[in-house]
């Protein structure tokens, strides 16, 4: 199979869900274009400075190749990716596997080469308007960087407010800016395009009954996430808009442009809930006495460990939530406070005063998206969000285009992650060849032996960007340092204005004058030793001896008052660089060949997605599933919420399974052992009494869930007790006692979100839905009760709500503390509740009770995480190395899971989840060498006792004590250079490359001295 | 006589407050030069060593900042600095030595100016607290 494509993406959106497409197809050698409208990259995420389940950021996790910087700025390092910033998509030709893309490239006015960010421009611009993020509590001039963080980091000239006055051309000395600029049309040729659009935030004036815009101290949500954010002016403490003070009552009204027909919002956000509790909790963390209270109709916590998440807000942090409906909000003409109005369940209206008030916006799908899809030709859904099938959540309706993250439907973060990676795996399954690709190898860098080196060959270069530096530092002073040390040979200025020419020029020099140490002193150290640490290796010092002062960032920039102060501070930077550069001992950068095959645990949909991905671009796979079927539990699955076929899908899923020759499937088998590390796995299988040995680079847990059995409710004491999936094989069948059956009462949360199982399964809400109206369907004559605590019908689930209520289903609510009771005599089932509507206990005869019992752990996992060294979550599904941004991966690379083990979802999540899995895994063996983490952990064994203290500081298991020698080792291919080793160390064995201790004290005496 | 600057070393992670430190020069935040920046990959691999080095050899003040709770690069070192460094000032508190001279912050890579702030903040209570008296004992 040979695939005669163009292999470079084109991805547009550059939000989270763009980035980690990207992060992922860049490791697989695409060339990746980043098509971005806004000045810079990052979508809404810069906005975002804590998130939920963890109240932490953790986005950085989201990089293939942990540990990384935040994705903004791992996207802006990286090779094969290409930041395409400030441009709009014009027109679209060709098709899968080559698409010819046009798009312009809008004026940005400014020269972002010539640019120092010296911010004179910005300080005479007379253009003062709503900043973008800044949610219309910050400004921001005509001439603007983006954000503090913007990557790339420049200023732009907003075309639609700027007056051209000319103010800033008088004060920009680099001559950078240019008024004249105009838009350029460009061309790119692509093979595949990921669209990564995200969402927007709703108007919220356009719900005017809650006066934002109107009432000072109602501010929408975004708004008030960015008064949250530390990097904000409030400084991360919230303040009322009309006279700044800190409030200490805020109300959050949820459901603002969401689950509202009548705004033209029919569906529901999905996010808001958890944001608002986000928020709320954030807010009480920073000041204990504030109270906080959520106005909502239902609390949609669904996602993996959200429950929890909800039940700590309230009884740890003792936010108050209130299902109800508001009537009026009044401000008050005095203190600007809000009057409250608001009906609770039982009728009762109350009144409430509030210091500030929140919206929860839900979200829309963005400006002018229609236009864009009509270019593209993507059909949109009846919300203008991106049609997809329900089996194929990632593509589009063009072959070729592909979708990812909010522009498919609003959705938090670990789901677009899962998305996004969904999305990598069909661009490598359309472009993808794994057996063509290009394989460098065994060779070797041709190093140098430095290890024995005589003397040291050291190169120091003064990175200045457009003289900033020699603006703010005395650099002879500096280079006078140099002048008496015989180990330098060569001292270089050189202009990084350009990283990219700069970065070549360091390269020349090291080649020319052999160095085998380089310190780097000025600005952008970090960005340039990224750059260099592949040329170092490749030319002459074997590894990365090199250090970088950043005497730019660090002393020019920030203290540009006070020269003579900031020299002094530039010098002793760079005498400690110089220092850790002369001690860096030498070392070869560990690399190790990784095994191409992946071996997929489990034959459920999920697995099965995940296999079928990785064998589209040609990887081999083995496919291990225990019982003698494959398909697990959509075995007993018949259709969606939405209507379609599951057992068509499952059919089609297991007979590309059994054909496709890069496959191979072993039934009745289980995993015994798993021994090994990423891209080296072995493991063994034993298959009809027989064991088997399999090679691998990766794995993939798929081993599925199981239907949770109540053991209430008469349930297998009682025929007609049944639970939602035996119901649903009833419908499907048709079966008389289903269809014929007259009064139908579902219970939901049976063994779900209660003190044994605190976790919400998050399908049930979706299955009782889904089998009322299909029973509705067989019989409209049937009476349907659904007996619920929160409805939890999702995204665009929520319009099979509405319908199930207009077609008459009644759903009426009950506490956990007032449970629905159930009487079973002579065999006629009883069910009575309190309905609090209409303020009465009711009772009735049921045909059947349906019992929505949710989804449990498969037992298994214990044994699987014991063979395979994973951790179980507290309700024992797979626990996650990161919950925002390593969705899907284990702590230790190489081991990824993905469908129920990972958490309850419906199916279209679970095959998003399966190819997510299997893109995750083929990123990290595309390529036949894997190098490992810089700065690892070493072992004077000299010094060594074997004590083992090490070995249980390790947070990656990467430290063993040798049963012959009686001393540590480091495994390599496991160490990510902390180096929280080496100061767990009694002895000083163990060390750290660079951070050795004795040159952290080292460095000490020139840093105070 | 001229007035006290207090010499602050600080000790940051590679990943989160380093890179926040940068961004502040980028953004050209304006602080005060009295702070002296230690790259380490992770705040678990702050030893206490180095901090009582610091202060022996004559910083009024050590700093080490890392990732926020959750965020630490390498699953726990920020735990595992907050645990030492509070045991370090238990310790030096018993002997009478002022333990706010210590101080152990979260800062991210988007949070410049909280990086900035904090320093003026530190070299602002340094400078109430005046020079570091293990300095002088040091010097008899
Ligand atoms: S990496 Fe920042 S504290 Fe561990």
């Amino acid at each position: 199979m040979s695939k005669d494509m163009n292999r470079d993406v084109l991805v547009i959106g550059g939000g989270i869900a763009g980035m980690q497409s990207a992060l992922l197809l860049a490791e697989k050698d695409h060339r990746i274009y980043v098509l971005e409208s806004a000045p810079a990259i990052g979508g809404f995420f810069p906005l975002l400075d804590r998130t939920f389940p963890t109240n932490s950021c953790g986005v950085c996790f989201m990089s293939p190749k942990p540990p990384a910087y935040c994705p903004i700025y791992e996207s802006d390092f990286h090779e094969n990716i290409e930041l395409l910033t400030n441009c709009e998509l014009k027109d679209l030709a060709g098709q899968a596997g080559n698409f010819e893309v046009s798009y312009v490239e809008k004026p940005r006015f400014v020269d972002i080469e010539k640019c120092d960010l010296c911010n004179r421009c910005v300080e005479v611009c007379p253009v003062e308007v709503d900043s973008e993020l800044g949610a219309g509590i910050e400004k921001r001039k005509a001439i603007h960087l983006p954000f503090a963080q913007a990557i790339p980091r420049s200023y732009v000239i907003d075309e639609t407010s700027c007056t051209k006055c000319g103010d800033c051309l008088k004060v920009c000395s680099p001559g950078a800016i240019n008024l004249q600029d105009k838009s350029r049309e460009r061309k790119l040729n692509v093979g595949a395009i990921v669209l990564g659009f995200g969402f927007e935030p709703f108007q919220g004036e356009n719900k005017g009954e809650y006066g934002l815009g109107r009432y000072k101290n109602v501010v929408s949500s975004i708004q008030y996430e960015r008064m949250m954010s530390f990097s904000s002016s409030t400084g991360g403490l919230p303040g009322r808009p009309s006279d700044g003070k800190r409030p200490k009552k805020v109300a959050f009204i949820q459901c603002v442009g969401s689950r509202d027909p009548s705004c033209g919002q029919g569906y529901c956000s999905s996010i808001c809930c958890m944001y608002a509790t986000k928020q709320a909790m954030v807010s009480k963390e920073r000041d204990k006495e504030l109270e906080a209270a959520i106005f909502y109709m239902d609390i949609r916590a669904m996602g993996k460990d959200y429950e929890r998440y909800y039940e700590r807000a309230k009884q740890e942090y003792g936010i108050r939530y209130l299902r109800s409906a508001i009537s009026a909000v009044r401000e008050l003409q005095r203190s600007k406070c809000l009057m409250f109005t608001y009906g609770l369940e039982n009728g009762q209206l109350e009144e409430e005063e509030f210091d500030m008030v929140v919206l929860s916006l839900g979200f829309i799908p963005p400006a002018r998206v229609k236009e864009t899809a009509e270019r593209l030709g993507v059909e949109l859904n009846e919300y203008n969000f991106c049609l997809t099938d329900e089996f194929r959540p990632t593509e589009t309706s063009v072959p070729g285009i592909y979708v990812a993250g909010a522009f498919r439907e609003p959705r938090d973060i670990p789901e677009t992650v899962v998305e996004a990676s969904s999305a990598a795996a069909d661009v490598s399954g359309l472009l993808d060849d794994f057996e063509q690709r290009a394989v460098e190898e065994e060779e070797f860098f041709e190093e140098k032996d430095i290890a024995d080196e005589e003397s040291l060959a050291i190169g120091v270069f003064i990175c200045d960007n457009r003289g900033v530096l020699a603006q703010g530092l005395d650099i002879e002073e500096i280079t006078r340092l140099f002048e008496q040390d015989p180990d330098i040979v060569c001292v270089e200025k050189v202009n990084i204005t350009s990283l990219k020419k700069g970065a070549d020029e360091i390269k020349n020099k090291i080649a020319e004058k052999e160095l085998t140490r380089v310190v780097i002193a000025g600005h952008r150290g970090m960005a340039l030793s990224k750059a260099l640490r592949s040329v170092c290796k490749a030319v002459s010092t074997g590894s990365c001896l090199l250090d970088y002062a950043n005497i730019g960032e660090q002393c020019a920039n920030v203290h540009a008052l006070d020269s003579p102060a900031a020299t002094s501070k530039a010098k002793s930077l760079v005498q400690a660089s110089l220092r850790k550069a002369k001690l860096a001992v030498p070392r070869r950068a560990g690399r190790k060949r990784v095994c191409s095959r992946v071996l997929v645990v489990g034959g459920g949909i999920s697995g099965l997605s995940s296999g079928l991905s990785l064998a589209e671009q040609g990887m081999d796979v083995t496919l291990v599933e225990k019982s003698d079927k494959l398909g697990g539990i959509a075995r007993t699955a018949y259709y969606t919420l939405k209507g379609s076929d599951i057992q068509a899908l499952l059919r089609d899923m297991v007979s590309r399974v059994e054909a496709h020759p890069k496959i191979e499937v072993l039934k009745g088998s289980e995993l015994k052992a798993l021994e090994g590390t990423w891209g080296s796995y072995h493991s063994l299988i034993s298959a009809d009494g027989e064991e088997k040995e399999i090679l691998h680079g990766a794995v993939i847990f798929a081993t599925g869930g199981r239907e949770a059995l109540p053991d209430e409710y008469f349930f297998g004491k009682n025929e007609n007790v049944l639970t939602q999936k035996s119901f649903e094989r009833l419908l499907a069948g048709r079966e008389e006692k289903a269809a014929k059956a007259k009064t139908v009462v579902m219970i939901q949360c049976v063994g779900s979100r209660d003190e044994k199982h605190p976790y919400c399964s998050r399908v049930c809400c979706g299955q009782a839905v889904k089998n009322a109206l299909k029973l509705k369907e067989l019989n409209p004559e049937a009476d349907v009760y659904v007996l619920y605590r929160d409805m939890r019908t999702y995204g665009f689930y929520e319009k099979y709500y509405h319908e199930a209520r207009g077609k008459g289903v009644i759903f009426v609510r009950y506490e956990p503390q007032a449970r629905p009771e159930v009487s079973a005599s002579s065999g006629t089932l009883r069910v009575s509740f309190f309905d609090s509507v209409v303020k009465e206990r009711i009772s009735l005869e049921a045909d059947l009770l349906v019992l929505s019992s949710g989804i449990a752990p498969n037992e298994d996992n214990h044994r699987l995480a014991e063979i395979a060294g994973l951790e179980l979550n507290a309700d024992g599904f797979f626990a996650e190395a990161n919950p925002k941004a390593a969705p899907l991966d284990s702590v230790d690379r190489g081991k990824y899971f993905c469908g129920l083990s990972h958490s309850p979802n419906h199916i279209g999540d679970a095959i998003c989840q399966g190819k997510a899995a299997a893109a995750r895994a083929s990123a990290l063996i595309w390529n036949a060498f894997q190098e490992y983490a810089d700065n690892q952990a070493y072992v004077n064994e000299r010094l060594c006792s074997g004590c083992g203290i090490c070995v249980s500081a390790c947070p990656y298991d990467a430290r063993i004590i040798d049963e012959v020698s009686n001393k540590a080792n480091v495994l390599e291919d496991l160490c990510k250079g902390c180096g929280t080793c080496v100061i767990s160390c009694p002895n000083g064995a163990s060390q750290q490359y660079d951070f050795e201790r004795s040159t952290i004290l080292d460095i000490l005496d020139e840093v105070i001295g | 006589m001229q007035e006290f600057e207090p010499r602050i070393v600080a000790f940051l992670c590679n990943w989160c407050t380093y890179t926040g430190a940068d961004l502040a020069g980028t953004s050209r935040l304006q602080y005060p030069p009295n702070i002296r920046i230690v790259r380490l990959m992770c705040t678990g691999a702050v030893d206490t060593i180095y901090v009582l080095k610091a202060l022996i050899e004559g910083a009024d003040g050590v700093l080490i900042g890392g990732c926020h709770p959750g965020d630490c690069h390498y699953q726990t070192g920020n735990y595992k600095a907050r645990r030492r460094i509070t045991i370090l000032k238990k310790i030096l508190n018993r002997f009478g030595y002022d333990e706010d001279r210590i101080w152990l912050r979260w800062i991210s890579a988007s949070e410049g100016k909280l990086f900035a702030d904090t320093t003026a903040q530190m070299v602002e209570e340094l400078k109430d607290k005046g020079p570091n008296p293990i300095k002088q004992l040091w010097m008899v």
